[in-house]
């Protein structure tokens, strides 16, 4: 365990020595920033997305409407600028075969290197929501939340739910994450990587809009982004939420065993 | 431990594909070797060297460093085994000491306090603050050096270790290779620079097309050449004549002006009496042992297997 900690640790080192975790982190800070500051100078808004209607009334329902849009293509986009990236940059700068011949197993550098794309996936959320709840509280006030029932729901609850629909939100997230690392083990390469895991996350989207997908439709990647509903009816309806758990389990272990098994194994030719 | 080799490797076979990078390589390498791995470019040495690191899984065949196989016992295999191939790779993105605190913590986080230590055994203390990116290729070299021997090594495996280096930095490379050897460091050293092979190295394996074609001690290897002798004399074709009557005498050429035979000392000792008695004049005859060139040149055919390169860049 110390060995996975110990590359975990260096993982985000270099997470924060390369530019594309600040190009990430940044995009992820700055789309709120921009759909607050449209919408104080526009009239109008986007009434057709859940909490759309309420977006003057409380800074609080700025995350939940920038997450649902992010949640098309922008934080998969995000999210596969690391994932995609950070096993096969090793393979292609010839890194891999220096860490590989020192004391750690290659499971131990493979888990610290999904710990921290999924932390630095975890980041680029907490980064949205935060800057979102804090530029739309700047503009129109830190306020009670009318929840998707129509109640109104205290600032403070509304923060609650905030919080907790981020984390059922990191799941589907946490998904494409764990395909972009699968791909990034299998191509070694990181262009394809980030655009085949981009393609991945557009292809579940797009799967979920279609007609004739109605019967599975509930168990696509994409429709987990919208797991966090449940928790902003009252009462709270555990449906969707239950249903994300386990449906990103599936989304994020298949992908992971592959690319471990494959990581084991593989031959370290470049470099 | 002791008595346990530090590189055994029998019978290693890499397919890939339907093409054969290496070919059923047998290494034995004894404590205290500088071991010289000789071939030409693209003859398997690189696979081979990845496959004794772990990095690469063999089709056939097993290897052993210290009586561990790193395909069974993982990086517990390499305890006590550092080195390169095919040049040290680093973060570039980060300084020569981040690198290193890195692979020390890789390893074992205590052996950071070694960093200044090698950091100044290679000459970079004063550029570890900059990053590896800016860096030389003869830093990066060093730099090389320096990480591996942050593991205290028994066995060091260093691939080319002086390609690229100008003329300073290749002495100093061989002059610390030397030292380390000095220091009991048993060394595996690719090379197809021979007379650094020469100047290093006690026991050399010569590979050719995925094949061992030679595997000794270098003395042992030298001691086949045969010597040759020049002959210059002042009536050179009879000259020629006589030594082609000679018994002992073979391989006669005559040619630019001088006689070239093959024979050894007794031989050439009748010879002298035999060209004096026939009233020639000896002007010259001077003794040319063939040189590791020769032999190595001889073993692998002389090819410079650009063949062997494209499958190579197939295999990556």
């Amino acid at each position: 365990m110390t060995g996975v900690l110990s590359v975990y640790r260096w993982e985000i080192v270099k997470l924060l020595a390369q530019k594309r975790t600040y190009l990430g982190v940044g995009a992820a800070a700055l789309v709120p920033i921009i759909f607050v500051t449209v919408l104080v100078f526009q009239s109008g808004g986007p009434t057709d997305v859940p909490l759309g209607r309420y977006i003057r009334d409380t800074g609080l329902a700025v995350p939940f409407v920038v997450l649902f849009f992010m949640s098309i293509w922008g934080l998969p986009l995000i999210t596969a600028l690391v994932a995609g990236d950070i096993v096969a940059s090793e393979s292609q700068s010839g890194t891999l075969k220096t860490i590989l011949t020192r004391s750690r197993e290659r499971g131990q550098v493979f888990a610290g290197k999904v710990l921290a794309a999924l932390t630095y996936t975890a980041t680029v959320v907490v980064a949205m929501a935060a800057v979102g709840l804090l530029a739309g509280s700047l503009a129109w006030g830190f306020r009670p939340l009318t929840s998707l029932s129509g109640t109104e729901v205290s600032a403070g609850h509304g923060l609650a739910l905030l919080t907790a629909s981020m984390a059922i939100y990191f799941l589907p997230l946490a998904g494409v994450a764990a395909f972009g690392l699968m791909l990034s083990t299998l191509t070694r390469n990181s262009a394809a990587s980030v655009v085949g895991t981009l393609m991945f996350a557009l292809l579940m989207q797009l799967l979920g809009v279609l007609p004739g997908t109605e019967s599975f439709r509930a168990y696509l990647l994409g429709t987990q982004f919208d797991a966090w509903h449940g928790f902003l009816r009252v009462p709270a309806d555990w449906t969707p939420v239950i249903r994300a758990l386990w449906v990103c389990a599936l989304y994020i272990a298949i992908p992971l065993s592959a690319a471990y098994v494959v990581f084991l194994r593989r031959d370290v030719t470049n470099g | 431990m002791s008595d346990l080799l530090p590189v055994d490797a029998r019978g290693l076979v890499k397919c890939y594909g339907a093409v054969l990078a290496v070919d059923g390589v047998d290494l034995t390498v004894e404590r205290g070797d500088v071991f010289g791995y000789l071939g030409p470019n693209g003859a398997g040495k690189t696979t081979s060297l990845r496959m004794l690191l772990g990095l690469i899984r063999p089709t056939a065949g097993s290897v052993s460093l210290f009586g561990r196989d790193p395909l069974q016992d993982g990086a517990a295999a390499l305890a006590g085994v550092a080195g390169f191939v095919e040049g040290p790779t680093f973060y570039s993105y980060l300084s020569g000491r981040k690198n290193l605190r890195l692979l020390a913590d890789y390893d074992e986080p205590s052996s950071r306090c070694r960093i200044d230590e090698v950091l100044e055994l290679v000459d970079l203390r004063d550029r570890a603050k900059d990053k590896v990116g800016g860096y030389s290729h003869g830093m990066r070299q060093r730099l090389g050096i320096a990480a591996a021997l942050l593991r205290e090594p028994q066995l060091l495996l260093l691939d080319e270790p002086t390609t690229g280096l100008d003329p300073a930095g290749m002495r100093d490379m061989r002059r610390l290779v030397r030292r380390l050897a000095e220091e009991g460091i048993t060394i595996v050293l690719s090379s197809h620079l021979l007379y650094e092979v020469e100047e290093l190295c006690n026991r050399v394996a010569i590979i050719r097309s995925g094949r061992i074609v030679y595997q000794g001690a270098l003395g042992d290897l030298l001691a086949t050449a045969a010597s040759s002798y020049v002959l210059r004399a002042t009536e050179i074709e009879r000259a020629g004549i006589v030594c082609r009557a000679q018994a002992g005498i073979e391989d006669v050429g005559v040619v630019d002006g001088h006689v070239r035979f093959v024979a050894d000392e007794d031989a050439v000792a009748a010879l002298s009496i035999a060209l004096g008695q026939a009233r020639i004049g000896v002007t010259a005859l001077v003794p040319e042992r063939e040189t590791l060139e020769d032999l190595f040149l001889g073993l692998t055919g002389g090819e410079s297997s650009d063949r062997d390169r494209e499958r190579e860049a197939v295999a990556s």
